[in-house]
């Protein structure tokens, strides 16, 4: 290995300020990831202010009390931490360069994020199916757009997990897959803090207070 | 002689510009013709000669500087390492500060003290006028004394007009330069806004905020006239215009085109809550093809 | 199959639209003929389209900003024109469907697409170079960014000729950019191309910060990095904070159109001020993301020509940093008139005024730095010199409109015009003229011819003060923008005068195009020491012009903020030091390739051909897919071929 591929040390941000080297290619990409993740959180920053702005306008329609179903949320929101957990099992297991449980606790990260993609449209297809589709209210139009937003995230991670996964098993711990790994363990963990941001606001907040 | 020529020249231009400019003045915002613009212009003026006083030296002392601390100038020190001075830091840390502390407080005091919301003092009774912007007209509703007009706004000299605005469609703004005050007509919102005008005379009204293609033709006239001329401008109306209903209105909005000025006799109860629930129902139908829209100038059949 | 479209969207009937493609296409074919001609067609790809190498990068965003403000010119003298003579119920020669697109597209080219390219160019060729680093964070990235910008031009350029743009000014306010209002595809237009490039700016944004915070050459602590690098960073987090509500913004007024929801509509609960103020939450921090690097600029041109070091280094940077954050509380001083209340309109009146501050700061900063100095006058001086007087201005008009009750009189006047065009031309095109003037020889090994540029300067601001000073008269007598025509023959002497000063700007324009051109025939008589034609102070002087590949044979070493300065003060020998090997990064087509489907794919969904938008998409999947196949995107320098290049680039000066 020609890098420093630990990847505490990376997150950390344990390189040396005041040394001379320069630092290595993992630190920058995982540190230029970090920043365009914060933007990431912006976008959905402002996906919350809409939601928050439109929650009472239903335009006669119905609201969160009448729509939203706090069990199917909190099954989401359990398979999208357990998710989490076996990612970061799979992001261990990559330091330790144990090459079967860093596959196995990445396909359970995807297993599980099927299985959140798989309640979420059946609940939108439940919705629409009830005339509470996106056009029916401005209320509605942020709901979907602003939990469809983090679905579509989702969605993305899990192709790019696909693509890794085959990767790796050509090529094992490369120190680019070794970035990839990072990068996408980071973009996993940020997807669950704005899950549970949805959770808290939307849902629980939004459908019973 | 080449210099004084060329004095003589700035000098004629001048002149020129300056005439240009008084003949200019007799409408605007810096010729108020009522208590809102008139504060308006004395903030605006409070504000500008400070600052003038402020950036006029700085403007020259960097033209001084530049020309004095040229590299040519042997009389000029040359201080190579000179970066810091902690005196001068803190000065220009400071002028700034104080000018910002005045035009602060300045800008506090005078946002309250002129909030078009706050009811203008005066010992007359306020006069309520509905507006509503259309494409791209501007209808005045009067509902206490029952009437209606579009495109011109009648007012009584020296009793406040408390309006309320709305839009039937898009966004605009109600502005009128020499009364004062500006503010947006939202559709399904109402907005308020309080004017008053001292002297009797024709002011120009004007939407600010682009609507559309019409947009450059949606204009005004206010009269502001003695209690008796206004009293004869409402028989007028009432004696000629037609009846404005909630029909009527709708179809009045769904003609997207400039106007001329139209009385309405009667009005319906309620038409300035019809008018702002109405633009919240439905999506409001183009009728008029954009290409013939705000070029045509004529009027509908019911308009003069 | 082709959704919208018909042939019925091109304008065949538009003479003054017709003529202008006939002349763009003309001119595309007689260039690509060139190219053809010259057998310059492997040389295009290898050495521009696909590169990855910053400074080739920056030129080309600087070229793209070039182009673009030609572009907004034309716009802005046919609206110009339009206003001179459609006096007292004269009609103009433009029909307000047609004048309505030109001034919406004045605005929109000449912010995103003119200004933000200029800027970000210069961003991205100067400032690796000024940390002295070998390139950005992510080189290919950045290939991506800018050719996504460009495809985001080359969209709204397409709405020249097939179909319309936007009829609603540069901010699409909704209701009237949603369908009901304009059920064109002009609105389209806007909304995919500014998405497209608003991705690159944001990727763009990333890429910069992660290259200054983790990039600079060893000694470089923050505290000495040179004033641009500093405003760049400022730039680029403003960027990342500020960008992705535009795009959410964008995205919500997107779902209106296509998907038929009720964010902005009137109907449905929409709620039209949350885009005023979701847009202006962008908008305003956009303002600062143009001109803090314009004041970078400034800061390092006056350093050079006064033989001086900054002055006030530390304010400098604090009043960057307090103008970064404050950049996000004064948003609503753009809507005063929405009817907010006393509170909320004093508070950010206030807050508006506060900017005032570090930016008076940073012009007193400029004025000491001249004191004591040696101050020559070059072109780069005098746009600074013009910078300062011009902008004191525009800033005291600035903070004039920020009063709440003068804004009720002032507001969407062409007072407010005349304002931002005074502190956007003043600011940041003088900035970015000066900083082209500055940076040119270290780009491309020769100066530019310094008569032509300083005529050019003269006309430009004697130009821009006669445009826009009668447009401050204009707004005291109640004249709005976006007038297609007025019936007060009052107003008329002052159009006529901004007319005037319009024409010296385009004077200005030719005058710089004959600068270019007459230094490039002329290149070999003003090469004259263009490692260092200025006496610089900062690290990207110390490398040859135009720089190697890598920048830096050796990374130098930053002990202060003026380090080459101090450098050249010692007289001491060059120490021996042997070369290392450097790991480059390989050329790379998928920027190219992105902005390719990017193009396809917006111009799909403009038109609802949406096959052909949800294939491109997936092209744009599947390419980056198949780029991440190759790990192996770097190559090798050895001690050897470096030694060998730098014997080239020193024999050819």
């Amino acid at each position: 290995m020609e890098e420093d591929i630990s990847v505490d040390a990376a997150i950390a941000g344990s390189y040396p300020e005041e040394s001379e080297a320069l630092p290595t290619r993992q630190h920058v990409t995982g540190f230029g990831f970090y920043v365009y993740l914060l933007s990431d959180g912006i976008l959905f920053a402002a996906l919350f202010a809409a939601f928050a702005v439109l929650r009472g306008a239903t335009d006669g329609g119905p609201d969160g009390h009448a729509l939203f179903s706090a069990r199917n949320a909190f099954i989401e929101t359990a398979c999208l931490l357990t998710s989490s957990f076996t990612c970061g099992i799979a992001m261990l297991a990559c330091d330790r360069r144990n090459r079967f449980m860093t596959l196995v606790g990445f396909l359970i990260t995807a297993v599980l994020g099927v299985m959140f993609l798989t309640l979420e449209i059946r609940e939108f297809s439940d919705l629409v199916a009830r005339g509470a589709g996106p056009d029916r209210s401005a209320f509605l139009s942020s709901f979907f757009t602003l939990v469809s937003t983090h679905g579509i995230h989702v969605t993305c991670g899990l192709l790019w997990l696909a693509v890794l996964l085959v990767q790796f098993l050509g090529r094992g711990f490369t120190p680019a897959m070794m970035r990839r790994f990072l990068c996408f363990s980071l973009f996993w963990h940020v997807l669950d803090v704005v899950w549970i941001g949805i959770f808290t606001f939307v849902y629980l907040i939004g459908g019973y207070l | 002689m080449p210099l004084p020529n060329a004095s003589k020249t700035i000098l004629r231009v001048g002149a020129a510009m300056s005439c240009v400019w008084l003949a200019a003045c007799h409408e605007g915002v810096l010729v108020p013709k009522g208590p809102v613009g008139a504060e308006e212009k004395q903030l605006l003026l409070e504000a500008l000669i400070p600052m003038l006083m402020v950036i006029t030296p700085i403007i020259l002392l960097t033209l001084w500087f530049a020309w004095w601390f040229r590299a040519g100038n042997a009389r000029a020190k040359y201080k190579p390492r000179w970066e810091y001075s902690g005196y001068v830091e803190f000065s220009i840390w400071m002028i700034p500060l104080l000018v910002i502390l005045f035009l602060g407080s300045l800008a506090w005091v005078g946002a309250h003290q002129n909030d078009p919301y706050k009811p203008l003092a005066s010992n007359r009774k306020p006069m309520t006028v509905d507006v509503v912007a259309m494409d791209w007209r501007w209808l005045f509703i009067y509902p206490d004394q029952g009437v209606a007009s579009v495109n011109e706004l009648a007012i009584p000299v020296g009793t406040p007009i408390s309006l309320r605005l709305t839009s039937a469609t898009v966004m605009n703004s109600f502005f009128v330069p020499q009364l004062g005050g500006q503010i947006y007509a939202m559709p399904g919102m109402e907005t308020k806004l309080s004017l008053l005008a001292d002297e009797p005379g024709n002011y120009r009204g004007l939407s600010a905020q682009f609507s559309g293609d019409g947009f450059s033709d949606m204009h005004f006239q206010v009269l502001a006239t003695d209690d008796k001329a206004f009293n004869a401008w409402l028989d007028h109306v009432k004696a000629q215009g037609a009846a404005l209903d909630d029909a009527t209105y709708n179809q009045l909005v769904a003609r997207h085109r400039t106007g001329n000025v139209v009385y309405y006799a009667s009005i319906a109860q309620d038409l300035f809550t019809h008018a702002i629930d109405s633009a919240t129902r439905r999506p409001v139908a183009v009728t008029a093809s954009p290409a013939q829209a705000g070029v045509t100038l004529t009027a509908g059949p019911t308009e003069r | 199959m082709f959704g919208k479209l018909t042939l019925q969207a091109i304008p065949f009937d538009q003479p003054i639209i017709m003529g202008t493609c006939l002349a763009i296409i003309i001119g595309i074919l007689a260039i690509l003929g060139l190219i053809t001609y010259k057998r310059r067609w492997a040389w295009l790809w290898t050495e521009w389209l696909t590169t990855v190498d910053h400074k080739r990068i920056g030129i080309m965003y600087i070229l793209l900003a070039a182009v673009m403000l030609l572009r907004g010119f034309s716009d802005a003298i046919m609206m110009r024109s339009q206003q001179a003579l459609a006096s007292a119920n004269a009609q103009g020669f433009l029909p307000p469907e047609h004048y309505d697109q030109i001034f919406s597209a004045h605005g929109t080219i000449m912010i995103f697409f003119m200004a933000m390219p200029f800027v970000v160019g210069l961003m991205n060729f100067v400032m690796p170079l000024q940390i002295g680093a070998r390139d950005v964070a992510f080189p290919v990235l950045n290939s991506i960014s800018f050719w996504l910008t460009a495809a985001g031009a080359l969209l709204i350029n397409i709405s020249l000729g097939v179909g319309e743009f936007a009829r609603t000014g540069w901010l699409a306010y909704p209701p009237l950019s949603e369908l009901p209002f304009s059920p064109g595809v002009g609105v389209d237009y806007y909304l995919w191309s500014l998405q497209i490039s608003g991705v690159g700016t944001l990727l763009s944004g990333v890429n910069l910060v992660t290259t200054i915070l983790k990039l600079r050459a060893p000694g470089m602590t923050l505290s000495r990095m040179p004033v641009f690098t500093w405003t760049a960073l400022a730039a680029n987090m403003l960027i990342i904070a500020a960008f992705p509500i535009l795009t959410a913004t964008f995205a919500m007024l997107l779902a209106d159109r296509y998907l038929g929801m009720h964010f902005f509509t009137n109907d449905g609960g929409g709620n039209p001020m949350m885009y005023i103020n979701l847009i202006w939450t962008w908008g305003h921090p956009e303002v600062y993301i143009l001109i803090l690097p314009a004041f970078g600029i400034f800061s390092e041109v006056i350093a050079t020509f006064s033989r001086k070091p900054l002055f006030g280094y530390r304010s400098m940077v604090v009043a960057t940093m307090v103008i970064t954050l404050l950049a996000f509380t004064t948003w609503l001083h753009h809507f005063f008139t929405m009817g907010s209340g006393a509170d909320v309109n004093g508070f950010f009146g206030i807050t508006t005024m506060v900017i005032a501050i570090p930016t008076g700061v940073k012009i007193f900063n400029w004025l000491f730095t001249m004191y004591g100095g040696r101050v020559r006058f070059t072109s780069p001086v005098l746009w600074t010199i013009g910078f300062m007087v011009t902008f004191t201005i525009g800033g005291m008009t600035g903070v004039l409109l920020a009063v709440p009750p003068a804004d009720f009189v002032l507001h969407n006047s062409l007072f407010l015009i005349a304002h931002f065009h005074n502190v956007i031309i003043g600011g940041v095109v003088f900035g970015c003229f000066a900083g082209l003037t500055y940076w040119f020889p270290k780009a491309f090994g020769f100066r530019l011819h310094e008569g032509l540029g300083k005529a050019a300067f003269w006309f430009w601001l004697v130009g821009f003060y006669l445009a826009f000073m009668p447009l401050y008269v204009l707004g005291f007598m109640g004249m709005t923008r976006r007038m297609n025509h007025y019936d007060d023959p009052a107003w008329l002497p002052y159009l006529l005068v901004a007319e005037c000063g319009a024409v010296c700007i385009l004077i200005g324009i030719l005058l710089q195009i004959a600068q270019l051109v007459w230094s490039i025939r002329k290149r070999d008589q003003l090469r004259t020491n263009a490692r260092d034609p200025w006496d610089g102070r900062t690290l990207e002087w110390s490398t040859t012009s135009p720089p190697p590949a890598y920048n830096f044979a050796l990374l130098p070493k930053a002990d202060t903020v003026d380090a080459f300065w101090e450098a050249k003060q010692e007289v001491a020998e060059p120490a021996e030091q042997a070369y290392e090997s450097i790991e480059m990064p390989k050329n790379s087509w998928l920027g190219f390739a992105i902005s390719f489907f990017a193009v396809l794919g917006g111009f799909g969904m403009i038109w609802h051909i949406f096959w052909m938008g949800v294939l491109s998409l997936l092209a744009i999947v599947a390419l980056l897919g198949w780029y991440s196949w190759d790990e192996d995107d770097e190559y090798e320098l050895t001690p050897y071929d470096i030694d060998r290049l730098e014997r080239v680039t020193i024999h050819a000066g």
